[in-house]
């Protein structure tokens, strides 16, 4: 027994699964431990001293003690609870979305220090005014840069040759933009815009307080958000659940109603 | 080697049976079996009439989707409840918990459950469709969200929100704030941040 009993953590909420009567399981992302499970006990009763600390979309301090199966949190105090992001529809969605996209994208106690700073980065954002769809387009592509699959804009992912400004071809297979020439071989690819790839470009290599300034008009949006969301499905051969939800709400009201 | 095992079939197959519910384990479920075992056999026959007749004698309140004898139920029959208001439920249970105080005297509709898209909950596999054509006759004047205080009942209750609103009907939501007998230095920023804003007149 080297390690010790009990260790501090801190953490995003970004899962909750219900246990029995009135427990639950959470699933924290933490800056130096990764994705990691919590037991926490009596959660869901209102006496709860813990449960307004560890909801989801809370950034706290965790303290948790090693157990056979899961570690049991046995403490949490608060560090940003992100008030304005829970006051409203739509930026929960979001919220909830780049959430999900770090469960999905992660393995249990792997460190990712950059992927922890990013989801932070993204609800502070959030809570920002702003365009909120450019802020998922940021976050998707920086997620995927932190999780290793960067896609490739600068070239040609197949002969290696810088990209022209004319319309080339997205390919999720290949992980990048394919040329016009090198299009013909791979079915699995469609075109891509000048100013789209431009957009893309922009969001990878900027940081987030320079790439929230871009302005976009709704087709090249839409555009970009296409690209992004087939890849993401491409990658984890699976739908990511809370998109039909978001496209409900935009279908309903339309971000901009809310935000 | 099923027949090898040293408990008799009949007490195996109820063993299974109990560790099936929440909350039991198979060493609870032992425990019950047994305990069936000994008491007299009136009592596992009681047992066995109230399991049937939960299945066979209730149903859903077709207008309140609660848990009921008859259809409507007694709540929806009632008429001395204020037909004016209707309070908002995620669960069945919810209702017991209310109506447990006995300051509510409206009516009741309940979701069974809450919005949460990560889990793939949408607004399909919540009874939302059915509550808001309650609302179109014009009886009624006020809508209390009773959803969870929790991220799923909060967006659950702000979904609804935007639909009843434009009907022109006033929806309020219960009070958020600290719970009765707890202290404050453990409350959160969440809850401290609504009991400031909710604060009343002593």
């Amino acid at each position: 027994m080297s390690r010790p009993r009990t260790y501090q953590t801190e953490a995003i909420i970004i899962k909750k699964t219900k246990l029995g009567e009135a427990d639950s399981i959470l699933t924290l992302y933490t800056p130096h431990l990764g994705k990691i499970q919590g037991f926490a006990k009596s959660l869901r009763k209102p006496r709860s001293k813990l449960a307004g600390h560890l909801e989801l979309l809370t950034h706290s301090q965790v303290s948790l003690a090693r157990g056979r199966n899961l570690d049991t949190i046995t403490g949490s105090q608060t560090i940003n609870s992100f008030l304005p992001l829970k006051s409203d529809l739509w930026l929960t969605s979001c919220a909830l979305y780049a959430a999900e996209l770090v469960y999905q994208f992660t393995a249990d106690g792997e460190e990712n220090y950059r992927l922890f700073r990013l989801l932070l980065e993204i609800m502070a954002g959030l809570c920002q005014e702003g365009d909120r769809e450019l802020a998922l387009r940021y976050f998707e592509l920086h997620l995927l840069d932190r999780v290793g699959y960067r896609p490739q804009l600068q070239q040609c992912v197949s002969c290696r040759a810088l990209l022209e400004p004319v319309t080339n071809s997205f390919c999720s297979h290949a992980g990048g933009v394919l040329c016009p020439s090198c299009r013909h071989g791979q079915p699995l690819s469609y075109p891509l815009s000048v100013n789209a790839l431009k957009v893309l470009r922009f969001l990878q290599d900027n940081d987030y307080g320079t790439a929230s300034r871009l302005k976009l008009t709704p087709e090249l949006s839409q555009e970009v958000e296409a690209v992004l969301r087939d890849y993401l499905k491409y990658l984890l051969e699976r739908e990511v659940k809370s998109v039909a939800w978001l496209d409900m709400l935009k279908g309903q009201i339309g971000p901009a109603a809310s935000g | 080697m099923d027949g090898l095992r040293p408990i008799s079939a009949a007490v195996h197959r109820l063993v299974q049976e109990f560790s099936r519910l929440p909350g039991i384990g198979p060493k609870s479920a032992q425990r019950l079996v047994y305990h069936l075992l000994r008491a007299p056999e009136e009592q596992s026959r009681l047992l066995a009439e109230a399991l049937l007749s939960l299945k066979e004698e209730t149903s859903l309140c077709s207008v309140c989707f609660n848990v009921t004898d008859t259809d409507p139920c007694l709540i929806c029959q009632s008429s001395e409840r204020d037909r004016s208001q209707i309070c908002v439920v995620e669960q069945p249970q919810d209702i017991l918990a209310l109506e447990h105080t006995g300051t509510f005297k409206g009516l009741y509709h309940v979701l069974h459950g809450a919005i949460s898209p990560t889990e793939g909950v949408g607004t399909d596999d919540v009874r939302i469709k059915e509550f808001i054509g309650r609302l179109q006759d014009g009886s009624v004047s006020e809508v209390i969200l009773a959803t969870n205080p929790n991220l799923e009942g909060e967006q659950t209750a702000m979904y609804i929100n935007r639909l009843v609103s434009p009907l022109g009907i006033r929806v309020t939501r219960l009070a958020r704030g600290l719970p009765f007998g707890t202290e404050l230095e453990y409350a959160d920023d969440v809850t401290l941040t609504r009991a400031l804003e909710g604060r009343q007149e002593f």
